[in-house]
């Protein structure tokens, strides 16, 4: 394990005192740390929004780009250097609103990327508005009279998209989502780890509290995580109970692997950028 | 086929399709025009009109030259020959019974007729087997057997019943095969010659050829292809790889572009160099899908909001296309912003001979940060040009964060709980200015404007991009045979724009025409804004077709009659 202080930022956190995040942020540099990744080889990829600013606060490469855009960044940088650790974060506002459609295509692609997502269930840095997990009849400032659409179910699109690795953490739990994390980051191929991380300034209903009644462990349960009927099941239970821990886990060829450039082996970042055979080229043209 | 006779032949030719947005159907017409000298546009009038049905001998009959011919199938195709000029001849020919004798579906009625087309220009046969050869290679023996059968027929058929033309193809003085590409393989071709490692792109017409040749020669030629889900995640997958360390391009036509225009700021933003093709095609909106237009330069200028550097260069020829890539990615690392390559339809998809391309391609990567550096890193340092040295992840000892955010000189956020404290209101307008500063410096390193043709001239035109190909032949006509001196300037590195050098061109000049394919003058508009000149001759095009010589000579003659 690497020293948690190599991965320390000079800039801290400008999260509310008791947000979720924070959690999260520990669980991540808990868990590159546990899996001795050089910060130079970690990029961290985010969109816009509360939680997307985390690459400011740890210490690795980082790229805190658009709203919802995260995704396409993050498999640019992938495809382009895959010797590279790529963990991209953000909020579900970023990921399963603006950026849902590069989320799907992302998962069936099985990039070999992880994906953490801070789930507040609300809009946080605009002040407090529904968004797309946001619970039905939920009132914000945008629903005063509570919304009326069903809320996005990140695990079970995860599930039928293709991803090959689906887990739920509580940022209330920091040690048993860092090791979800873990393994997201060792996981070959795309990981979802989507996380209940709560907003302590804009949403009253899905606090700590709201969580830790209602959350455990799939893996205390005999959970056996190759069985995607019982995911996508598992991915629907919400009252009385939610579950949290890995939902499914399956091993299939990555993106990078199946491309066919990527896997002649040599990164194309370190690649000549002069042409092997450039008479040949010139000559199809003739 | 024809046109690879052609050039394979030593000839110059230029070859244009005509298509719509269909799977099937509608009227297509795909013209070519050969010479021993450079052909610089798709011109007005046929030699030699082949037509497989009745509306294609109606609509092109009245454009053959005197001493011209319409091939048709009198079986299939009704034609009035008083649609004719009257030194045009209309040469009937069975093209499908003689097609019908080698295949049962008479497909190859084309290559029948292609076969007496060679006949009647008197054209080495034998070159046009092998074009045979390579453009049915992948199919069977027979087929390419079949072809060249019919098209032998062809060829027996006009010499027994025709006489040949009187333009026939003398063998050129150098016979050496010519290069014949689209405007699109000249971008991809100086791509790859340039080091692009990453192509990323959504399927659209006219830009889809990119991303056909780019696929093909993946694995050849070590780019990452990536058909995206939308054009959204295509640029920012460029923007991904640029900042992983590769060069990266992306291509697309107005529409996508559109979808672009947030992430274009990012790249100008977070100093990211991306090339990014915009092959534009007739809009607003879904527009013509495969016609031609010039409308996108407003919306390459302004896209995004705020202010940041960008370069825009518009090819004026499918060389220069070859080069004109191969400078965009070098510009898009010396400044380290994004880069748009202007092209458009006609460019993108015609067909032209080049010379000779040079294989010695200059690469300049910018300026780079080593490992030893001061911490923090400062990876958006203020110096005297705006340059910045950059690092990429992977390298140790230069972390950095990039950020669509306001940020300081190491990259940390100013935007958030830092905005509007004095010493961070001061660090952002010090990245502005650093960052305007590159294009200032780029400004200076803009060539000035092409100028085409005798240096005093009556009357001078003004064009952008592609459209240089018709008026420089305009230009070479007035040269050979008329009293009116015409020449052109033509703009290349449009943006940033390059004032100092404009201006003494225009100013100069005695007359002045602006020829664009766009409703609103958009480059006499660009010039207007930048210099205080105001262009008020114009021909403005935007029916989707192309510019057609005689259109400008018409205008020509009609600016020159007025203002004598």
């Amino acid at each position: 394990m690497l020293e948690l202080s190599k991965y320390k930022s000079e800039t801290r956190p400008d999260w509310c005192p008791g947000c979720g995040d924070f959690g999260v942020l520990n669980a991540l540099v808990q868990a590159v740390a546990n899996l001795e990744i050089d910060p130079k080889d970690l990029l961290v990829v985010s969109g816009i929004g509360c939680s997307s600013n985390l690459p400011g606060f740890i210490h690795a490469y980082g790229f805190h780009s658009l709203h919802g855009r995260a995704i396409p960044i993050a498999t640019g940088a992938r495809l382009a250097n895959p010797e590279l650790t790529v963990v991209v974060t953000g909020g579900d506002g970023d990921g399963y609103g603006i950026g849902l459609g590069h989320f799907i295509h992302a998962m069936r692609r099985n990039l070999d990327i992880t994906y953490i997502v801070m789930n507040n269930q609300i809009y946080g840095l605009t002040t407090g508005q529904a968004s797309p997990t946001s619970q039905k009849s939920f009132v914000t400032k945008s629903s005063p009279m509570g919304t009326i659409e069903e809320p996005v179910n990140p695990i079970a699109l995860a599930l039928v998209s293709g991803a090959t690795y689906v887990a739920r953490g509580f940022s209330g739990d920091p040690k048993h989502l860092a090791e979800l994390i873990e393994k997201g980051i060792k996981h070959k191929g795309f990981a979802l780890v989507d996380v209940f991380s709560p907003c302590v300034t804009w949403n009253k209903v899905n606090t700590y509290d709201y969580f830790r009644q209602r959350v455990y462990k799939l893996n205390d349960t005999g959970y056996d995580t190759s069985d995607l009927g019982m995911a996508l099941e598992k991915s629907r239970e919400w009252e009385p109970k939610i579950p949290i821990g890995i939902f499914y886990e399956t091993t299939k060829p990555t993106y990078e692997e199946l491309d066919p450039v990527l896997r002649t082996g040599t990164p194309p970042v370190k690649a000549s950028l002069s042409q092997s055979d450039v008479d040949g080229l010139f000559n199809e043209f003739i | 086929m024809f046109a690879r006779t052609c050039s394979r032949s030593g000839f110059h030719c230029y070859g244009l399709n005509s298509y719509q947005s269909a799977i099937r159907g509608g009227h297509v017409w795909f013209q070519v025009r050969g010479s021993e000298q450079k052909v610089k546009s798709h011109g007005d009038n046929v030699d030699i009109l082949i037509a497989l049905n009745s509306e294609s001998a109606d609509i092109h009959a009245p454009f053959v030259s005197p001493g011209g011919v319409i091939i048709y199938d009198k079986d299939r195709v009704k034609f009035s020959g008083n649609l004719l000029s009257q030194k045009a001849r209309a040469l009937p020919m069975p093209l499908g019974q003689i097609s019908r004798k080698f295949d049962k579906n008479p497909i190859m009625q084309n290559t029948v007729a292609l076969g007496a087309a060679l006949y009647l220009l008197g054209l080495d046969f034998k070159v046009f087997e092998t074009v045979i050869g390579d453009t049915f290679g992948k199919k069977k023996e027979s087929v390419i057997t079949a072809n060249i059968q019919a098209a032998t027929s062809g060829y027996e058929y006009a010499k027994s019943n025709f006489s040949q033309l009187e333009v026939t193809a003398k063998p050129p003085s150098n016979p050496r095969p010519k290069m014949l590409m689209t405007g699109n393989q000249a971008i991809c071709l100086g791509a790859v010659m340039a080091g692009c490692k990453f192509y990323a792109a959504y399927p659209m017409t006219p830009a889809s050829g990119l991303l056909h040749w780019m696929a093909a020669h993946a694995t050849r030629c070590g780019v990452v292809v990536k058909q995206a889900e939308d054009e959204l995640a295509v640029i920012n997958m460029g923007i991904g790889a640029a900042h992983a360390g590769v060069r990266a391009m992306v291509g697309t036509s107005g529409g996508g572009f559109s979808l672009m225009v947030e992430a274009l700021g990012l790249a100008g933003m977070t100093e990211t160099p991306i090339v990014i093709v915009e092959s534009q095609r007739a809009g607003p909106s879904t527009g013509l899908p495969t016609k031609t237009e010039q409308g996108d330069l407003n919306m390459m200028l302004g896209a995004s909001q705020g202010d940041f550097p960008r370069i825009v260069l518009s090819p004026l020829t499918v060389e220069d296309a070859y080069y004109a890539t191969i400078e965009a990615f070098n510009l898009a690392e010396r400044f380290q912003c994004p880069v748009i390559l202007a092209s458009d339809l006609l460019l993108s998809e015609h067909i032209e001979t080049v010379d000779s391309l040079s294989k010695d391609v200059l690469i300049d990567r910018g300026e780079w940060a080593n490992s030893t550096q001061q911490q923090p890193f400062l990876r958006y340092k203020v110096t005297e040009t705006g340059i910045s040295p950059r690092a990429i992840p992977g390298n140790a000892g230069t972390i950095f964060v990039a950020a669509s955010d306001e940020h300081d000189e190491s990259g940390v956020v100013i935007s958030d709980v830092l905005a509007g404290i004095p010493k961070y209101v001061a660090e952002r307008k010090k990245q502005m200015d650093k960052r305007m500063r590159k294009l200032e410096v780029a400004r200076t390193q803009m060539p000035p404007p092409k100028v085409y043709g005798p240096q005093e001239a009556d009357i001078t035109i003004v064009c952008w991009g592609s459209t240089f190909g018709v008026v420089s032949e305009v230009v070479d006509t007035f040269g050979k045979t008329d009293g009116i001196r015409v020449n052109a300037i033509a703009f290349r590195n449009i943006w940033p724009f390059n004032a100092e050098k404009a201006e003494p061109l225009l100013k100069s000049a005695k007359k002045v025409l602006d020829v664009e394919c766009n409703y609103s003058a958009q480059l006499a508009r660009l010039i207007r804004a930048e210099t205080g000149f105001e262009i008020r001759d114009r021909l403005l095009k935007y029916d989707g077709e192309p510019i057609y010589p005689y259109e400008v000579i018409g205008k020509i003659r009609e600016v020159i009659s007025r203002n004598a």
